[in-house]
């Protein structure tokens, strides 16, 4: 794993529908300069700057780093990009640690960001080139099948989906940087809500939002402030049309996940992780990474959503920050879960805050499930 | 039978129009708009009045004689569409009466804002004067407010020729024909379609070329209840479905069965349109629909 490097700062937007009184610029430098007070230091301490966010054409700016680098004072420094869809957020923490682990530099910012009310994701993600006749209209209508098929394969009850759904909407009206949040809100508001892509209903998808997230990392030697631990990384990809691809339970999670859980010495992740912030923008995500995630056995994911292991006052709480249902800047979302992550184990989590949280695990995926990186952070030095 | 009444129209109008002797406080204000600035005059307790007032409206004690430049920029407080301007309104097209206190101002002035619609303002919008290119010390040199510019349009358009590749070409070629070609993995043995050229597990071309048949199994769908212009209605049901003998799924349309009694595990059919209308796409397919033969084993 290389040289130990800590996460030292980390700095938030407010999560919202739209950010009309900031640019882009100025938005990603407002979670840059939150990350940097965090870490009581300036731009002069960063030795370079990692960029992520999601396609190109969802803000229609095409090489963003380049336009970004006066808002991160990173004239001068090395800068650069990151893209793996929807998982870009951790793949952006993870290259950033490989900076600090490879011994290469010091201290490095990492930033994350979508401004989607500047276009649409949709159809941003559905560019219908001439000659292919894709049907898949959106995320929504990507995931819905491989949700189908959980359900079946599972036996879960239909409610499952809906539990999620509450939980983390409950858990959001905690977190001051959440986008979402629905004052009361219960089971029958969210079975009340119309059918999308169905099996998903409207209040169990993800919203579109607008912000940034940043952290600082450093080694060992530059640690300054509340440090948290880099326990173990891991990134995995896999084709998305294999014959035998299992796109409910995919292989690459269960290797990325087999390969952090060794590097952070975890044997039984319910046992001994205190807490996960875990990608889950459709509900049903929660049980079925349950299962990839090895935090259950196949089949019996939704059986600890169930039973309320998974809500901030149960054994293994998933997603205390309200998770990407409550917000979704789609580059950060990912950034987003490894920098909660962290700030459970710096204990400054808030009014989420995990009690004693020593050990979180960071997720993310992308693609059509295809794209995987987390990391497990620590209170103490590994 | 009574008589029509009597009707004339009548215009009271002094010839010329009043004047108005604007005495010292509003013929500052006035002369100062003719050159193009804003100013307020500040109170004896200290407020700054826009537009300026001769006598503090609080105590009656006459203002101080100090006048201030506040604006041009201002926060509207408070406002009211107007969507049908009658001819004397300063504007032709729909805007907005708005209440607007200058930045500097401790009062609001009226005037109106230039929004486009209504949805455009709110209270806290950023507005600016534009100015009237013919000053003459009037409130009419403000033409009217317009919003500080706070986003712009920005078309991006990449305009590019595709060539589709040859495998996918000898595929459509086959959905022509009505016929799916697909392919096999000498080292793997699995069957992909659409035809292609490499195996995505073992990274080695492939050269086994195979024909499927045009039935299927639905392995899982989802139903569609956002519109979408390659469907005919909502909600529509896009399926995951195997074709017998292939070892990956096709996404595809499925019809001729309500959404609701769409099962995984149905036994679905191509329906092809007629051979006249096809061409080299997928739109040959209209759709795939149940065969009525008991559901497989998933």
């Amino acid at each position: 794993m290389g040289n130990s490097c800590a996460v030292i700062g980390v700095g938030q937007t407010y999560y919202t529908t739209k950010r009309r009184d900031v640019s882009i610029a100025g938005l990603v430098r407002e979670a840059a300069l939150r990350a940097l007070e965090d870490a009581g230091l300036t731009f002069k301490d960063i030795d370079a700057v990692v960029v992520g966010k999601a396609p190109d054409l969802f803000e229609g700016v095409m090489m963003p780093e380049a336009y970004l680098a006066d808002a991160l004072g990173a004239a001068g420094k090395p800068m650069m990009r990151v893209h793996t869809a929807g998982s870009v957020g951790g793949s952006t923490a993870l290259v950033g640690a490989s900076l600090i682990q490879g011994g290469v530099h010091d201290r490095v910012l990492v930033v994350a960001f979508e401004k989607q009310s500047e276009s649409n994701a949709t159809w941003a993600l559905s560019t219908h080139l001439p000659f292919n006749a894709s049907l898949v209209v959106g995320a929504g209508g990507y995931f819905a099948p491989h949700i189908r098929e959980y359900m079946r394969r599972s036996g879960a009850p239909e409610h499952i989906g809906t539990l999620v759904a509450v939980k983390d909407r409950q858990n959001a009206l905690k977190n001051p940087y959440a986008h979402l949040k629905i004052p009361g809100i219960n089971r029958q508001m969210v079975e009340s809500t119309p059918m999308l892509w169905e099996p998903i209903r409207y209040l169990e998808t993800c919203p579109s939002s607008d912000g940034a997230c940043a952290m600082v990392l450093a080694s060992e030697s530059a640690v300054t402030g509340t440090p948290a631990w880099v326990h173990g990384t891991a990134m995995r990809s896999e084709p998305i049309f294999r014959a035998g691809r299992d796109t409910v339970n995919p292989q690459g999670g269960k290797d990325c996940a087999a390969d952090v859980y060794r590097q952070a010495g975890i044997a039984d992740p319910r046992r001994d992780i205190d807490v996960a912030e875990t990608y889950v923008p459709f509900s049903w995500y929660e049980p079925m990474w349950l299962e990839n995630l090895g935090f259950a056995a196949e089949g019996e994911g939704w059986k600890l959503t169930e039973s309320g292991a998974t809500a901030l006052d149960g054994d293994i709480p998933w997603n205390a920050s309200g998770g990407v249902l409550s917000s979704n800047p789609i580059g950060a979302s990912g950034l987003i879960r490894f920098a909660e992550a962290a700030q459970q184990v710096r204990g400054m989590a808030g009014e989420h805050q995990v009690d004693g949280a020593r050990r979180a695990l960071g997720h993310a995926y992308g693609g059509g499930a295809q794209f995987f990186a987390m990391w497990v952070v620590g209170r103490e030095k590994p | 039978m009574p008589s029509e009444p009597l009707v004339a129209d009548h215009v009271l109008e002094f010839p010329g129009g009043y004047t108005r002797t604007t005495g010292p406080v509003i013929g500052r204000f006035l002369t100062e708009l003719r050159d193009g600035r804003i100013v307020g005059v500040r109170t004896a307790a200290g407020r700054v009045l826009v537009p300026p007032l001769e006598y503090d409206p609080d105590s009656g004690d006459a203002v101080t004689g100090e006048y201030v430049e506040v604006g041009p920029a201002g926060t509207v407080t408070a406002w009211t569409w107007v969507e049908t301007p009658l001819e004397q309104h300063p504007l032709d097209r729909p805007f907005a009466w708005a209440l607007i206190r200058l930045d500097g101002a401790d009062t609001a002035l009226v005037h109106a804002v230039d929004a486009g619609n209504a949805k455009a303002l709110e209270a806290g919008t950023r507005v600016r004067p534009v100015w009237s290119t013919n000053r003459r010390g009037h409130i009419t040199d403000i033409s009217y407010f317009a919003p500080e510019v706070t986003k712009i349009v920005s078309p991006v358009k990449a305009a590019y020729k595709i060539t589709a590749s040859r495998s996918l070409t000898h595929f459509l070629e086959g959905v022509k024909r009505g016929v799916f070609v697909g392919c096999r993995c000498a080292n793997c043995h699995k069957v992909y379609v659409p035809y292609r050229l490499s195996c995505p597990e073992c990274g080695i071309a492939i050269t086994d070329e195979v024909e499927l048949p045009d039935t299927g199994t639905i392995t899982t769908f989802a139903i569609n209840n956002l519109p979408d212009p390659r469907a005919p209605e909502v909600p529509f049901v896009s399926a995951y479905i195997l074709l017998d003998g292939a070892d990956v799924p096709m996404i595809a349309l499925v019809g001729g069965v309500p959404a609701h009694q769409v099962r995984q595990g149905m036994r679905v059919r191509a329906e092809w349109v007629p051979e006249a209308e096809r061409t080299l796409s997928m739109s040959n397919i209209r759709w795939f629909t149940p065969t009525g033969e008991p559901d497989a084993e998933l």
